[in-house]
């Protein structure tokens, strides 16, 4: 029998090889990634809950990320409500529905596009900043400092930021929401003179507790989520300075997918209910 | 006499992947005592004292802090422990969006340290006089020089009087002249406060003001220790060429 030469087949296959373990490596970063977050998830809600509680640092961040902010939420939320009646307008109108377009856009807005748009826009903006923020701290030794002197950085720097977006992005989806309708009323008012209270009972005879209720859930865990996730992605950050862009970078995408991830869960639970 | 061992650290290791920086070292502080650990840059220096503090975790080895393993330390007895260590970084770390003022009050307000024979105010005064910058309360770290920097940062350590300093390259960055004044400043802080130093350097003139023995690091063990002068007179290139 003739004999295998292994060296050989290893250097066939040496290519293949390379990019299996890199496969593997990819997948094994993922679930160390994911079960170090889920670690830091219980860390944080543990400081939560542990003296003395940052209330400063909760509305000092809550107003900076707020802020900041409102003025994009506010004007992509009234674009939305405008663009959508416009297009919404004509379609309804080939089927004799018109008067259903401020309850259309209210349903549309409110349960899935106000707090989806608004979620990405904080997703961009303050899950970013809070991960570049945080891994400057990092790089700067400014964490280390507070890890050695016993000041638990975990709660004055994440609990309290983490805290902030949890109750800033409902509120900022609220906005959104309340100027895509004045969006909608105005693009409305284009093709027909409406009054206001015709407009908002018509928005709003279609909405049912079932939309209130599960998009202003879902804003509450996308806001705890955009803030956990930067905070994450700048605490774990290296040493190094372009450990800063880098997780700037992808705390905007992890926070992202997060979003649609919740946003599914919560489509697929509302639908069966 | 015999002075109380307030560090001993035994057979730590510590690699980085394929990178073996700690190989078996063993040290002891004492009570009083200023060390000072010499070597090359990326000998692997600061590991060995964040690794003291736990900033970085062991491979191997025993670290003693104050009569507690440190290594078995987790939680609040970690951080009750670190409160008794202070440590100062290379770069200073202090918190950008803090002033001077709200650096020294952060660590007594977090950890909620009450001094019986000063209130809040006098104990950041008192820190603050102590490095000579009592006019930079009000200021912002981005004022400062990198000399006050290094002065405010030991300040802020000082404030929870420490029992033992850790001053990770005191004076590196800085002209002949501060580096002098931080070298004198080390000493004075030891005489006022009753602290025990590790002071890791590659500066021998900080060295031979500042601390009482030296050791001296290569390939991740101490190869020889003894006072300035000792040390000095050694005829082995690899020591005498610290001292060029």
């Amino acid at each position: 029998m003739a004999k295998i030469n292994v060296s050989v087949i290893k250097e066939r296959f040496k290519g293949r090889l390379k990019v299996k373990e890199e496969t593997r490596n990819f997948y094994n970063g993922v679930f160390i990634d994911l079960g170090e977050l889920i670690l830091f998830t219980g860390n944080v809600i543990k400081e939560m809950f542990h003296p003395p509680f940052e209330f400063r640092e909760l509305t000092k961040h809550g107003f900076l990320l707020g802020n900041k902010s409102l003025a994009l939420v506010v004007v992509t939320g009234f674009i939305m409500g405008l663009v959508l009646s416009m297009q919404m307008n004509p379609i309804l109108a080939d089927f004799g529905a018109q008067t259903l377009l401020p309850g259309v856009i209210a349903v549309s807005m409110i349960r899935e596009l106000g707090p989806v748009i608004t979620g990405l826009i904080c997703a961009g903006k303050i899950s970013s900043g809070i991960g570049a923020e945080i891994a400057a701290m990092r790089v700067t030794e400014q964490i280390d400092a507070m890890e050695v002197s016993g000041t638990r950085p975990l709660s004055f720097v994440v609990a309290s930021r983490v805290m902030a977006t949890t109750l800033v992005v409902p509120i900022l989806v609220i906005f959104a929401d309340a100027f895509s309708l004045f969006g909608a009323f105005l693009a409305v008012n284009i093709f027909e003179d409406t009054s206001v209270t015709l407009f908002v009972n018509r928005s709003f005879s279609l909405l049912g507790f079932i939309d209130l209720f599960p998009s202003t859930l879902k804003t509450v865990l996308f806001g705890f989520f955009i803030g956990l996730i930067g905070c994450y992605k700048g605490y774990t950050a290296g040493r190094g300075t372009e450990s800063v862009g880098k997780a700037a970078n992808s705390a905007v995408v992890a926070s992202s997918l997060t979003i649609f991830v919740i946003d599914l869960v919560f489509v697929l639970i509302t639908s069966i209910l | 006499m015999d002075r109380e061992n307030v560090i001993v650290v035994k057979s730590l290791y510590k690699s980085f992947k394929d990178n073996h920086i700690l190989r078996g070292i063993d040290l002891t502080l004492h009570q009083g005592e200023n060390l000072g650990i010499v070597g090359k840059s990326g000998i692997g220096k600061s590991v060995l004292t964040k690794c003291i503090v736990r900033l970085i975790e062991p491979d191997a080895g025993e670290i003693d802090v104050l009569g507690t393993n440190v290594l078995d330390c987790v939680g609040n007895d970690l951080n009750a422990l670190r409160k008794k260590v202070g440590y100062l970084f290379q770069g200073g770390a202090l918190y950008d969006s803090m002033s001077v003022r709200e650096n020294l009050f952060f660590p007594i307000r977090r950890t909620q340290f009450k001094d019986k024979e000063h209130d809040t105010d006098e104990l950041i005064e008192r820190s603050l006089r102590s490095v000579g910058l009592l006019d930079s309360i009000d200021s912002m770290p981005s004022e400062l020089s990198g000399g006050m920097k290094k002065r405010i940062a030991l300040a802020r350590t000082l404030i929870l009087k420490p029992e033992i300093i850790l001053y990770d390259e005191p004076t590196t960055g800085l002209d002949a002249v501060t580096s002098g004044e931080i070298s004198e400043l080390m000493l004075k802080i030891r005489e006022e406060y009753n602290t025990a130093s590790i002071i890791i350097t590659h500066d021998m003139k900080c060295a031979k003001i500042a601390t009482d023995s030296i050791k001296i690091m290569s390939e991740g063990v101490f190869i020889v220790d003894g006072t300035y002068d000792e040390l000095s007179r050694n005829e082995e290139k690899e020591i005498r060429d610290f001292f060029i």
